[in-house]
């Protein structure tokens, strides 16, 4: 795939190394240094480090301003964009604000339902959904040309990412909904939390298969368990998401005051077996609240030192 | 229809406490199918706060009415002779009766007996569902028949989003995924192949987005 933007992330990707990304959502509060702490701790493992943009509908600073934190220290920040709260002037604004910084990744979500946070009486936008999303900034940066069809001065330059699940229902359109994706013009996909590898392999099998790795990065989403309470509650309580019995099962059988060491090893097992899989193209570690636990993940799966690239 | 449902009794109450001559108005279309408004509504509010007024030895007078329709000149016109006589009306018909009724009265207070809720259709009785937002725009050649304006949280146009489960929307287990329903309807219409061309962006300006709206017919203006 050719290098289309200044990213560093596409250019890992596309010089064929294996990429790791990982994720810091942004305090619920004003303090800079919540986020600059955060990005500290794993920056030297990592190429690239999404912000979320306000996860699970609970209000917190802005993907956009901590975006920018991530900038002025010099790191890769992948800015994600939910259209939950922005209609198409926001989200246009909001990019191009963006490309003022050079945030150079975006990645273009549809978001939790404000149902879940703390403005569950509160209006969704939803002006345009995630697909529209991807073609919008594809329009932007290609065409150099808003929605409304005028000319932007300085287009931004952005690779364009989203996300994919492949453990929601159905199963049948999940890969069919990448290829629209890749149609829409995604460039790189990071996934849901992956604990059923089993579906995970096979959802890259016939993605692999139709060609589509060939035209997005694809990089796997992985999320340590703490304890054998949060993989029951990510089980049972988490929308879109697949937690087999023997994940439970294993951490369940661990001493409790040993259960975050094994959600670790759990960890880094898959991204060892992950490595094996056709197409693909790296990891992202959302380690929740647990960013201290990236740079260990990241070494023992031997990810660690990151490659450098001009 | 139009999907209404009856507000507390003491909503009503605290809104009418200062009236002694009240109209409760009902409504013999949409709010009598869903029985929010109809004639039988009607007569369920007038005795609720017939007793309510006893009990707190209050002297008021209340009467009945149900007309045909509260959304057309013709039948609102029919209170006009005897409007006069009360301090207040408690209309029990969608939002559009209630103003209908009001603009035709400027000088009589209106005031809301039930919520008035969406466009929907009665799956059975005491269960009405929601399936038109009125966008303006109908969308639904292109989704099997099934409404993801309407029937999606996210309105998404282009597939269901991560957090569907087992037919279910992230949201609730009791609301159907509309995209699981699309699927479900184009596989038996033989039509999926339709399911990857992307939905284009869509214009608002249809919607609600766009200001109030007007139908304008000439041909049938008299």
């Amino acid at each position: 795939m050719k290098i289309k933007t200044p990213s560093k992330l596409e250019k890992i990707l596309a010089a064929g190394h294996l990429a790791v990304t990982s994720e810091c959502g942004p305090p619920r509060g004003s303090d800079p240094e919540a986020i600059v702490e955060k990005a500290q701790l794993i920056k030297d493992h990592v190429d690239a480090i999404n912000i979320t943009d306000n996860q699970t509908s609970m209000t917190r600073m802005c993907s956009l301003a901590a975006c920018i934190r991530l900038k002025m220290l010099g790191l890769e920040p992948v800015l994600q964009m939910v259209t939950r709260d922005r209609n198409r002037i926001a989200l246009q604004s909001d990019i191009l604000g963006a490309a003022s910084f050079d945030i150079n990744n975006i990645l273009c979500l549809s978001g939790d339902h404000q149902s879940f946070g703390d403005c569950a009486k509160g209006q969704n936008v939803h002006d345009i959904d995630s697909m529209q999303l991807i073609q919008t900034v594809r329009q932007m940066r290609d065409e150099g040309k808003f929605l409304g069809g005028d000319e932007i001065k300085r287009p931004p330059q952005m690779f364009v990412g989203a996300a994919a699940n492949p453990f929601a229902d159905p199963y049948e359109v999940r890969v069919p909904r990448l290829a629209k994706k890749i149609a829409a013009g995604v460039e790189f996909i990071q996934t849901q939390c992956i604990y059923n590898m089993g579906k995970f392999e096979q959802w890259m099998h016939e993605a692999h298969d139709r060609g589509l790795t060939e035209k997005a990065y694809i990089m796997a989403g992985l999320t340590p368990m703490k304890s054998v309470g949060m993989a029951r509650y990510m089980k049972n309580r988490v929308p879109g998401m697949d937690v087999p019995d023997e994940v439970v099962k294993r951490l369940a059988d661990t001493p409790k005051e040993k259960q975050a060491a094994e959600g670790i090893k759990m960890c880094v097992e898959q991204i060892q077996r992950l490595k094996e899989v056709k197409g693909l193209a790296g990891f992202h570690v959302m380690a929740i609240e647990w960013e201290e636990k990236v740079p260990g993940i990241v070494e023992e799966a031997g990810l660690y030192p990151r490659p450098q690239v001009d | 229809m139009i999907v209404a449902d009856k507000k507390p009794i003491d909503e009503i109450i605290g809104q009418i406490k200062d009236y002694k001559n009240i109209l409760i108005l009902g409504c013999n279309e949409c709010v009598t199918v869903c029985e929010a408004g109809g004639k039988k509504e009607v007569g369920v509010l007038a005795s609720t706060l017939r007793m309510h007024a006893a009990k707190e030895g209050n002297d008021i007078k209340i009467d009945e009415k149900t007309l045909e329709r509260q959304c057309d000149p013709e039948y609102v016109e029919e209170i006009r002779d005897s409007v006069d006589q009360y301090d207040c009306i408690v209309s029990l018909a969608c939002g559009v009766g209630v103003q209908f009724t009001a603009e035709t009265y400027h000088g009589t207070p209106v005031y809301p007996g039930v919520n008035t809720c969406f466009m929907g259709a009665t799956e059975k009785r005491g269960l009405w569902v929601e399936r038109c937002q009125g966008c303006g725009q109908c969308i639904l050649a292109t989704t099997g028949g099934i409404c993801p304006v309407a029937r999606c949280a996210k309105r998404l146009f282009n597939g269901p989003c991560g957090g569907s489960t087992t037919g279910k929307c992230e949201i609730s287990k009791e609301t159907d995924c509309a995209w699981q329903l699309i699927v479900d309807r184009m596989k038996s219409l033989n039509t999926m192949d339709e399911f990857e061309k992307l939905s284009p962006i869509k214009d608002w300006s249809t919607d609600r987005a766009g200001g109030p709206r007007k139908v304008v017919r000439e041909d049938v203006q008299q």
